[in-house]
């Protein structure tokens, strides 16, 4: 009997090990520097809400620990899209100011490897910037950094919430550079092939809410031609 | 989803459209996207948005696990409502293609009380590869 209950403790500490060497595996780390930080070219900074709350609408199956807003918005319910989110919010240029609609579309990706530090999300974005044009994001997002340094420490606090400050880049893709592809879809913008980046700061993070605190950030670098031809102090946005 | 002051479309219950006069000229809709065997397959959304130059009409069509679509539509349809589009990205298997979309408003005829007024019908001819718009307007035609 003895020798069972030592394999019994013995499999539940190798499973322990197992999870922390998962979760705190210092090899699996996300980069801090967005590749556009060094770059030359002029870039448009929009700012928008991580909290669900603050959305124009957020929605999803339901039946997440992150509950749809408004309250009763349609669902995403059916099979196909059970693991999609839907977004639209009012983006903000980098002096504050409402610069114009963003939708973004999320779901979950098949080429999560949690072994491999992957949390994958693909998702795509739309924005419309009155009297700039339109633009579509494409990426995929990495939420690893995300889950280790909030989500874990979340649910493993006796209060269900995390405090602090983070800081990090979500876009793993499909950029060589782990870039988002970004395209312009009219005004300004039409034609335009160009690099993005989204990055989030949360400040707060509750289990049965999600982020509490925090805004999210895309960057997206303008071709060389067109910032030659912009003003030296153009703003942007 | 709209509530931008003069707009008739109620909002969903309890979407409070922002107060921001810069949305005051964009209409966003967001719609499960149906395949034709009528199974839910994706979501999407178009925006239309009203400019002085120009208005402007774009989708972008979201299909889990394959991949998105971004559209642009020409703002003037034409016989019988028919309005076309062109594929302006896309992304995963989508990517190397391009195509036209054509968008169409199919009223109910059903008659049932429960029924929606109608449905937008979306039409796409994709091809592969990277043709000039010119090469691209006589594949379709064909």
């Amino acid at each position: 009997m003895k020798y069972v209950l030592v394999l019994l403790l013995g499999v539940v500490a190798g499973v322990a090990l197992f999870a922390a060497g998962l979760a705190y595996n210092p090899l699996f780390g996300g980069e801090e520097l967005s590749p556009l930080a060094v770059s030359d070219s002029q870039t448009i900074l929009l700012g928008y809400p991580v909290v669900t709350n603050e959305a124009i609408v957020f929605t999803n199956d339901g039946e997440s620990r992150i509950r749809p807003h408004p309250e009763k918005v349609l669902q995403l319910w059916e099979s196909p899209i059970r693991q999609t989110s839907a977004m639209a919010v009012v983006l903000w240029n980098s002096r504050n100011q409402s610069a114009g609609l963003g939708i973004k579309f999320a779901s979950a990706s098949e080429a999560t490897r949690l072994l491999e530090g992957r949390a994958i999300v693909d998702s795509v974005w739309y924005l419309y910037l009155p009297g700039k044009g339109s633009l579509f994001i494409d990426q995929s997002e990495n939420y690893w950094d995300y889950l280790r340094d909030i989500v874990i420490p979340a649910y493993r606090s006796s209060a269900d919430t995390w405090r602090g400050k983070w800081l990090g880049n979500v876009t793993a893709g499909p950029g060589a550079l782990g870039t988002a592809r970004v395209t312009g879809g009219s005004g300004e913008f039409l034609g335009l092939s160009m690099l993005g980046v989204e990055s989030m700061s949360v400040r707060a993070w509750r289990v049965d809410r999600g982020a509490i605190a925090g805004e999210g950030q895309l960057m997206i670098e303008l071709p060389a031609d067109v910032s030659n031809d912009s003003e030296p102090d153009n703003e942007q946005l | 989803m709209t509530g931008a002051p003069g707009e008739q479309t109620a909002l969903p219950v309890g979407m409070k459209w922002p107060d921001d006069p810069i949305l005051a000229n964009v209409r966003p809709e967001i719609f499960k996207i149906r395949n034709a065997r009528d199974v839910v397959i994706g979501v999407a959304v178009r925006t239309i948005a009203h400019e002085e130059n120009a208005n402007v009409i774009d989708w972008v069509v979201h299909l889990p696990a394959r991949g998105s679509l971004f559209i642009n539509m020409d703002p003037v349809p034409g016989e019988g409502g028919l309005r076309v589009g062109r594929l302006r990205s896309g992304s995963r298997e989508f990517q190397p293609l391009t195509g036209t979309i054509e968008e169409r408003w199919i009223s109910d005829t059903s008659g049932e009380e429960d029924a929606p007024a109608g449905r937008i019908d979306l039409v796409a001819r994709l091809i592969g590869g990277d043709l000039p718009p010119d090469e691209l307007s006589e594949e379709v035609a064909k």
